[in-house]
Order: C-alpha cells, then sequence, then structure tokens
C-alpha cells in the first residue's frame, strides 16, 4: 500500500484491502464510466410456487444461501442501537466456523461492540460502514485486521450499484414481513418506519435473507422491500430491544447554549431570505438541529408560509409540521421517533425514498441538490470551512458518515456546533480528518457567533445589516483558544498504518483515518 | 509554613456525568519529587498544558514533595488552578499566597448605581460548567453564588472557583454579582472576591442596617488593602418577616445600596406558608420592597420564578412585577433571561413619554441648559437617563426606529 497526495492535499492509500482506489479529485470533478452492476438472473421456478420462502431458522437459510469464508454479509442499522439481530446473526456465523467476512452495515452502534471478539478472531476481516462507539475506539487502535471504509449513505447505495461492493448475502431485519419476503417497517413490535436502507442490499445481493419478528398472512402491505428480490424469510421471537431501536438523539436539546444556537438557525434562515413559501429543508437528527426546527416553525406561522417538503430523518418535529399543514410532504430518509413510524403508517404525505432518490451521486440528478437549507452536526471544522463527521479531535472514530456529505449539496449547508466542548475546541486550524470540504459548507453557526464562508458573499450582503452575530471563523477560533487555555496539541497517530478511510460521494477516497498511538 | 496533620487534600468533582470539572488530590510525601498522574479525557489535546499548569503551581506553593492525581472532564485552567488551590489550602491553611491568574482584560469594565438590571441570573458557585457562557445569554447581571446552591461541604471550594471565575471567565459586560453567605462566614467571602472587580454583593438574609454596615465595613477594609477605589455596591436581599419590617433602616444603611430585593422562598417558610404562582401571599411584602426602594430612588428587584419549565407563567409573574414597580427579576436559567426582557420592554405609552423627555433635553441642551421642564414636571439628568434607557431598549425590541431623533428634529 502506497500513501499519495489527493487532489486536496490528504494522504490516501492507493489500494485498500487489495483493491485500488482512486484518490479524491476535487468536487465534481470525478465521473465514473462503465455499466451499473446487475444483479443475477433468478428463475422463479427455483422458488416454491405457493411463495413459502420460510425457513426454519437463521443458521440453515445461511447455509441454503451458500454462506462460507471471505463473502460479504451485508445489514442495515433501522434498528439502532436496539439491533440485537446482527449481534445474533454473527454468533451463528461464527458457530458455524466462518471468517474472513466482510461486514457491510448501512450504520453501526455501541450495542455492536458484541462483535468485537469476531474481529479478534478473524470471524470478521473488516467493516466497510460506519464504526462507532466502542467499534470505532477498537479501530482507531489499529486491532482491526483489514482496513475500515467508510461511505455516506448515498456513497453506499452507489458502491453496490456500482459493483464496488458486491454483497454476497444481504439480511434484512423486517418487522412485518410475509411468507414470501414482501417487508415493510411499518408495523409490529419492532416498527421502526421505511426500510430505505435496505433496498439496494435486496436488489443486488445475491442472496438475501429476510428475518422478522411479525410474520403476516401474504400480502404484507406495503411491500417497502418486495419478496420477488427474496430468498429466505425466517422468523425469529425478537429483532431486538425495541426500547433502543428508536433513536436517543432525536429529543430536542434542554441546553440553553444549544437552544441559543438554534435559535440563530431560525434568525439567519428568516434574514438570508430563505424562509419563504414552497421553500424546503433538512434538519439531522442532532439535539441542536431539530431545536431549531420550533422556532423555524414560528416564524412560519406569523408569516403564513408553507414548506414544499421537508427532508426527514423524520422525528415528531417534522410530524407536526406535516399535520398542521406547514409543510405538503415529509421525504423521509429513515424514522427516528415513534410519531415518525405513526405518520409515515398513516399519512400518504410521509413518503419513504431510499438513498438512491435522495443522495445517491452516479445517477441522473438526486433530491439533495433541491433543498433550500440543510442543518448538520460536526466534530470538527477548520478555518477554511472543511468538515469533519467521523473523528473525535483525540483522533478516535466516533461516528458513521450517514448522509452528512450527501446533504452538503444543499443551497445553504449550516453547520450547526458549540464552539467547544468542555475544553475541545470544534473549530481548528487542519481537521484531524476530512470528511466534507470546505466549499460545500456555507455558514457555521456557534453559541459565540455566526461566521459565512466567504465565498457565499450572496448569503453575506443579505444578512450583514442584521442583528445577528456575525464573525469570521478565526474571531471566534481565537476567543476559543483563549478559553480553552491556548491551542490545542494534535493527536500522535502511526503515520505508517492507516485503519480506515473516508470516501466522497463519488467514491474517490477523500482522507485516511491512521492509527491512535495509545 | 505551619503544616496540618490531614494527609490528603482534595477538591472537585468526579463519577459519571461530569463535566468541565476535575478532581485534584495531593498527597504530600517525603523526599521523592513530585508525583503527578493526569486521566483527563482532553489528554491528547491539553496533557502538557493540564501538566505544566500543576508544576507551575507547586512551585509557587513551594509544595516540592507530593503525589499529585488529576482526574479531568475538560476543565478549563481557571478551573483546575482553583481546585488545585483548594487542594493545596485544606493541607496548608495558614497559607496565605494565592495563585492568580491574570485579570482578563474584557472583564476590567465598571458598573453604575443606576444600571438596568432587569435579569440577574444565578450560577452556583461551585459549578464551572455554568460560568462559561453564562454571558452569551445576554443577562443584565450575573450572580456568582456562594449561598444557598452551594452545599455546605463545598462552601470553601467555591471560593476559590468564584475568584478564579472573576478573574478569567468573560462574562460578555454582564454586571458582576457575588451572592455572599449569611454573614458572619459572608464576611470571609468578600476577601476572595472584593480584589477582583466584582460589581455588586448580594446580601442575604438581611434584617437589619447592622449587616449591611457590617459588610460595608469590611469591603472598605478589603479595598484599602488592595488600593481598590472602583465603587462596588449593595444588593440587600429581604427573606424575613423581620427584614420587611426593617425596610426603611436596612434601605437606607448605606448609599451603596443599588437595589433591594426579595427571596420568596425563605420569606414564605417564614411567615409559614405555601409559595404560590399567584403571590398574593408575598403581596405585601412585595410592595413594601417597591415602597422601600423607590422612596430613597432605588431599585426593587423581584425574586426568581422558580420553574423554569413554565415560560408562560414567568411572563404573566414578570409582568406583575412590572405593574407593582419592580425593575427586574432574578432568573436561574438562561432560557429564562429572554421573557423577562421582552416583559420589562417599555409599552408605547412609556416610549412616547421618553421621546418627549428626550426632546425636550435636547431642546435644552440647544440653548445650553442641562434641566428644563414638560409640562409641570422638571427634567433633569437622571430622568433623561431613564428615558433614554427607555429609548435604547425600544430600538433593541424593535419598537423604534433606530434614527427617530433625527427624524423628529
Amino acid at each position: 500500500m502506497k500513501l499519495i497526495k489527493n487532489e486536496i492535499g490528504r494522504l490516501v492509500p492507493d489500494k485498500v484491502n487489495g483493491v485500488s482506489q482512486i484518490p479524491f479529485k476535487g468536487v465534481n470533478k470525478y465521473k465514473p464510466s462503465g455499466k451499473k452492476a446487475a444483479p443475477q438472473i433468478s428463475s422463479c421456478i427455483d422458488y416454491p410456487a405457493n411463495g413459502n420462502k420460510v425457513v426454519k431458522n437463521l443458521k440453515e437459510a445461511l447455509k441454503k444461501c451458500g454462506l462460507k469464508d471471505g463473502m460479504t454479509i451485508s445489514t442495515h442499522h433501522h434498528l439502532r442501537d436496539g439491533d440485537t439481530l446482527t449481534n445474533y446473526l454473527f454468533d451463528v456465523i461464527h458457530s458455524m466456523g466462518i471468517k474472513n467476512l466482510r461486514w457491510f452495515p448501512s450504520a453501526s452502534f455501541p450495542v455492536h461492540s458484541h462483535l468485537i471478539p469476531y474481529l479478534e478472531d478473524g470471524t470478521i476481516h473488516h467493516i466497510e460502514g460506519s464504526m462507532n462507539g466502542p467499534l470505532g475506539k477498537f479501530v482507531s487502535e489499529g486491532k482491526m485486521k483489514g482496513i475500515g471504509v467508510l461511505r455516506s449513505h448515498g456513497g453506499r447505495y452507489q458502491a453496490i450499484q456500482d459493483g464496488e461492493v458486491h454483497i454476497d448475502i444481504a439480511v434484512i431485519a423486517a418487522p412485518t414481513a410475509d411468507e414470501f419476503g414482501n417487508a415493510n417497517g411499518l408495523y409490529g413490535k419492532s416498527a421502526f418506519g421505511g426500510l430505505g436502507f435496505a433496498l439496494a442490499d435486496s436488489l443486488y445481493a445475491d442472496k438475501v435473507i429476510v428475518v422478522t419478528d411479525n410474520l403476516v398472512p401474504f400480502p404484507c402491505i406495503p411491500w417497502q422491500i418486495q419478496g420477488n428480490n427474496v430468498d429466505y424469510v425466517v422468523e425469529v421471537e425478537s429483532l431486538g430491544d425495541p426500547s433502543k431501536i428508536v433513536s436517543g438523539t432525536t429529543e430536542i436539546t434542554k441546553s440553553p447554549d444549544r437552544l441559543l444556537i438554534a435559535e440563530y438557525i431560525a434568525e439567519f434562515l428568516d434574514v438570508a431570505g430563505i424562509i419563504k413559501d414552497g421553500f424546503s429543508f433538512q434538519a439531522g437528527a442532532g439535539g441542536t438541529s431539530l431545536a431549531f426546527i420550533p422556532f423555524l416553525k414560528e416564524k412560519m406561522k406569523s408569516k403564513g408560509i408553507k414548506a414544499r417538503f421537508v427532508r426527514g430523518g423524520s422525528t415528531k418535529y417534522l410530524v407536526v409540521l406535516l399535520e398542521e399543514g406547514l409543510t405538503d410532504y415529509i421525504l423521509d430518509g429513515q424514522t427516528f421517533d415513534l410519531e415518525g413510524v405513526r405518520s409515515m403508517r398513516e399519512n400518504p404525505n410521509h413518503i419513504m425514498t431510499s438513498p438512491f432518490t435522495s443522495y445517491n451521486f452516479h445517477t441522473k440528478g438526486n433530491f439533495s441538490t433541491l433543498v433550500d437549507a440543510v442543518v448538520l452536526g460536526a466534530t470538527e471544522v477548520d478555518i477554511n470551512f472543511n468538515a469533519n463527521v467521523v473523528t473525535h479531535s483525540d483522533g478516535y472514530l466516533l461516528h458513521g458518515i450517514g448522509g452528512w456529505q450527501n446533504c452538503l449539496f444543499a443551497k445553504c449547508t449550516i453547520l450547526a456546533v458549540p464552539s467547544f466542548r468542555d475544553r475541545i475546541p470544534i473549530i481548528v486550524d487542519e481537521v484531524t480528518t476530512l470528511c466534507g470540504p470546505g466549499e460545500l459548507i456555507d455558514v457555521i453557526i456557534t453559541e459565540r457567533g455566526i461566521a459565512i464562508n466567504p465565498r457565499r458573499k450572496d448569503l453575506i450582503n443579505k444578512v450583514k445589516k442584521s442583528s445577528l452575530p456575525l464573525r469570521t471563523i478565526k474571531e471566534i477560533q481565537k476567543e476559543v483558544y483563549e478559553i480553552c487555555g491556548g491551542k490545542p496539541e494534535k493527536p500522535k497517530f502511526d503515520k505508517s498504518k492507516v485503519v480506515a478511510i473516508v470516501k466522497w460521494v463519488d467514491g474517490t477516497v477523500l482522507d485516511s483515518i491512521f492509527k491512535v498511538e495509545t | 509554613m505551619k503544616q496540618k496533620k490531614a494527609n490528603i487534600g482534595f477538591a472537585g468533582k468526579h463519577g459519571e456525568n461530569i463535566r468541565s470539572d476535575c478532581y485534584i488530590e495531593i498527597k504530600p510525601t517525603i523526599r521523592s519529587g513530585l508525583n503527578l498522574s493526569i486521566k483527563s479525557k482532553v489528554l491528547s489535546l491539553y496533557g502538557e498544558s493540564i501538566r505544566n499548569l500543576i508544576y507551575e503551581m507547586c512551585e509557587f506553593f513551594d509544595l516540592k514533595h507530593a503525589d499529585i492525581f488529576v482526574d479531568d472532564y475538560g476543565a478549563l485552567p481557571f478551573t483546575i488552578a482553583a481546585r488545585f488551590e483548594a487542594a493545596y489550602k485544606s493541607l496548608f491553611p495558614d497559607d496565605t499566597r494565592e495563585f492568580l491568574f491574570p485579570m482578563n482584560k474584557n472583564n476590567l469594565y465598571k458598573t453604575e448605581k443606576d444600571s438596568i438590571r432587569r435579569s440577574r441570573l444565578y450560577l452556583p458557585g461551585n459549578e464551572p460548567k455554568f460560568f462559561i457562557n453564562a454571558g452569551l445569554h445576554k443577562p443584565d447581571a450575573i450572580i456568582l453564588d456562594l449561598e444557598d446552591s452551594v452545599a455546605p461541604s463545598e462552601k470553601n471550594n467555591a471560593r476559590y472557583l468564584v475568584r478564579n471565575a472573576l478573574r478569567s471567565v468573560d462574562f460578555y459586560g454582564a454586571e458582576r454579582m457575588v451572592r455572599i453567605n449569611q454573614l458572619p462566614e459572608g464576611l470571609d467571602d468578600l476577601h476572595f472576591v472584593i480584589p477582583h472587580n466584582v460589581h455588586v454583593i448580594l446580601i442575604p438574609k438581611c434584617e437589619s442596617s447592622v449587616t449591611v454596615k457590617d459588610v460595608e465595613e469590611e469591603i472598605n477594609i478589603i479595598k484599602t488593602q488592595h488600593n481598590i477605589s472602583d465603587t462596588i455596591y449593595l444588593l440587600p436581599i429581604i427573606e424575613s418577616a423581620m427584614g420587611i419590617e426593617n425596610l426603611q433602616e436596612i434601605a437606607t444603611a448605606s448609599d451603596l445600596i443599588c437595589a433591594l430585593t426579595i427571596g420568596l422562598e425563605d420569606y414564605t417558610a417564614d411567615i409559614g406558608v405555601e409559595r404560590t404562582l399567584e403571590g398574593k401571599e408575598s403581596f405585601y411584602a412585595r410592595c413594601a420592597i417597591v415602597n422601600a426602594a423607590k422612596s430613597i430612588g432605588i431599585q426593587a428587584i423581584d425574586s426568581v420564578f422558580s420553574d423554569v419549565n413554565d415560560m408562560e407563567s414567568l411572563r404573566k409573574s414578570t409582568l406583575e412585577a412590572k405593574s407593582l414597580g419592580f425593575e427586574g427579576k432574578g432568573c436561574i436559567h438562561p432560557r429564562q433571561i429572554k421573557i423577562i426582557h421582552e416583559a420589562f420592554a417599555p409599552t408605547q405609552n412609556e416610549i412616547e413619554k421618553a421621546k418627549k423627555i428626550t426632546l425636550a433635553f435636547e431642546e435644552a441642551k440647544k440653548k445650553g441648559s442641562g434641566v428644563t421642564t414638560l409640562g409641570s414636571k422638571m427634567i433633569d439628568a437622571p430622568v433623561v437617563k431613564r428615558a433614554q434607557k427607555t429609548i435604547e431598549f425600544a430600538i433593541q425590541y424593535g419598537l423604534l426606529e433606530p434614527k427617530w431623533l433625527q427624524k423628529n428634529n
């Protein structure tokens, strides 16, 4: 493996897990060629004519799928921190003595620390997906055998579609399914909403197993996953812990400082002229990102303005907008709370989307460029507006990318961040890990002021006469360094050991994550 | 230096859910040098800085042989230093040396007797995490509290923290207040705050002029010791039936009293009733406060509103306070500040009156006079100043055009 400097000056490996990589070439500078991957042709004559694909357990399903060493197993993250199915899946795989698997989740959660022994003993060779919490620590300390690959939600979809990642067996956790394999996430004790993140897996994997704890008679309506793409159905007692399936990050922050940031966001959108009839926005699932919605709602109501659509992560806060007639549609990538699940079930204007429609970069357009404003979080931002969302300032992998990179293509991208967390400055000279190029990040809103990217002269002109606390990013950084007792030291890395890479939305390599020296 | 027999000095917090604070333990040893052990969530970012600060403090206090343990949860330097000094002083209580950071130059502003005090935000003196961003919420004043919000066992530690905060934390222009403990303990508190540009001392449970005079006298002694010339104002808190009975005596005990306020939790306990949202039980006392204050031309400030989730009741309570003659209200959460300011915002009538006064004064100035009349009432400097503040608020709240004066001239 050789490290080469990509277009934005970051050192990235030419090969990862034996596969050649394309270094980042700049925003909108790389276009793929060739044909999309295609799934194998199946024949319905190989499947039961009565439509019953139920097998007795997961082990049998895996055996029938021909599980063997070195394969790629995909899972999805809708069960979030309540996901006991993935843990059980690898328990079964381990019991079968299988080794060197590539685990390809759409995201991982702290609950998946259960899998660390399988990374240690070689059952799992490496992870391509987010590596959060204890898994992130494990990987950052250089303990994973292979190199991790972090992609955005859109990037994951197109990696499958482009043939960059070929899934051998997809395991889909379905809160409701029928014997034929039709499935949705709307009903049952494990209901989590839309199943969009498993869509590509169902379309492109060689073998697809639907696992459910709520088997219903055919037809399972609506069929977010179509049984025609499914090989086997397994019934289990439980997919996971329902109390944790709904994300814990979807409550509005109670922190007065973060609420102040949220107020600034709504005020900024107002004075920048973004809140107007027919506009659209997307809020992430963080407490601060969500907190601006009630402030925004008040402004919309007082002006008599209605949004055409809002993008989710849906939560009760978006549902209220829909039900009070303040937006025509929720275009929902994933459902974060039970109100979101109920709304998607009951309201035809609450639409399930997938990364294909919303985020895919190798398509004839996607929704992300249509959104007027998006409010996101970050772990670090640098003075050139580059941002990090995957590693902590100490270099440890902390979060996945999610749809974050894809969202940067909105017309106005706002990062809502505290200027420092405890003693950790968020605005730094150079981000530890580059996840989003500064040219796509328009506004940084902190409790200590709002910094607008100098590239966005239009925005600067619109808000410069407002009472908003406008400052340069360097001014905010200087103040925070003074509070924190000077510029922080840099974490120490073993630069000879790449533990993971961060891909850009187009599939090129944006940055490397190196082993943290402990 | 006389050494106390305590084996280990410690201060600060540790355990789960601690943020922006640290725990420091010092165990003096014999001839083994300094053994410093640091556990920190920011070790890779500020490990060297923490180490250097601890060594610098050891050198300052001539501490040459000790085992020192720092359990850090992202504490800022002023907190680390306060915790270290408190731990050290628990071992060597007779050591009078103080380890002081240079005064943050943003903290050198002054106050005035009639400064606006619509909102005064209480910050528990032993919780550094609340200090840092308090000023960003733009309270008119912040109160670093050494009294009721600090547990008895933490009182001494809080003094070091409050002292260091007064020097290091930028409160972004908010008036700088400290609530000391009930006397006589409160007199000792003064030594930790008076030399560090505190603007107003809140005197709790004030029942007589003697208390005010004792505080004033101690402040004067400290000011002389430290060669301080800036005025430090006093704000007695009346919290008992006796205090209400002695209001006139208290209010006139010192020219430095800038306002009177009432503490309703203690007052209602003292008269033996429940504190209610309607506040009928304290109506007499609150009116008495307003009357006593206004009779000598100082401000009357209402008690805190203690339900941080009930913003609508806070708004009603503040409007009622305003209607009774109060000019401010205490708050215990930053989200209350905006509501309080909005409720105290000038009415259209007040704005019109302020405009007339300002215009009359401008006219008088053109004629070379500092005093004029409006109808039958004299317009002098304090009246003008109040009118200008009303105008300032009106502009701030968007109720008046910033250039109204030019347009009316």
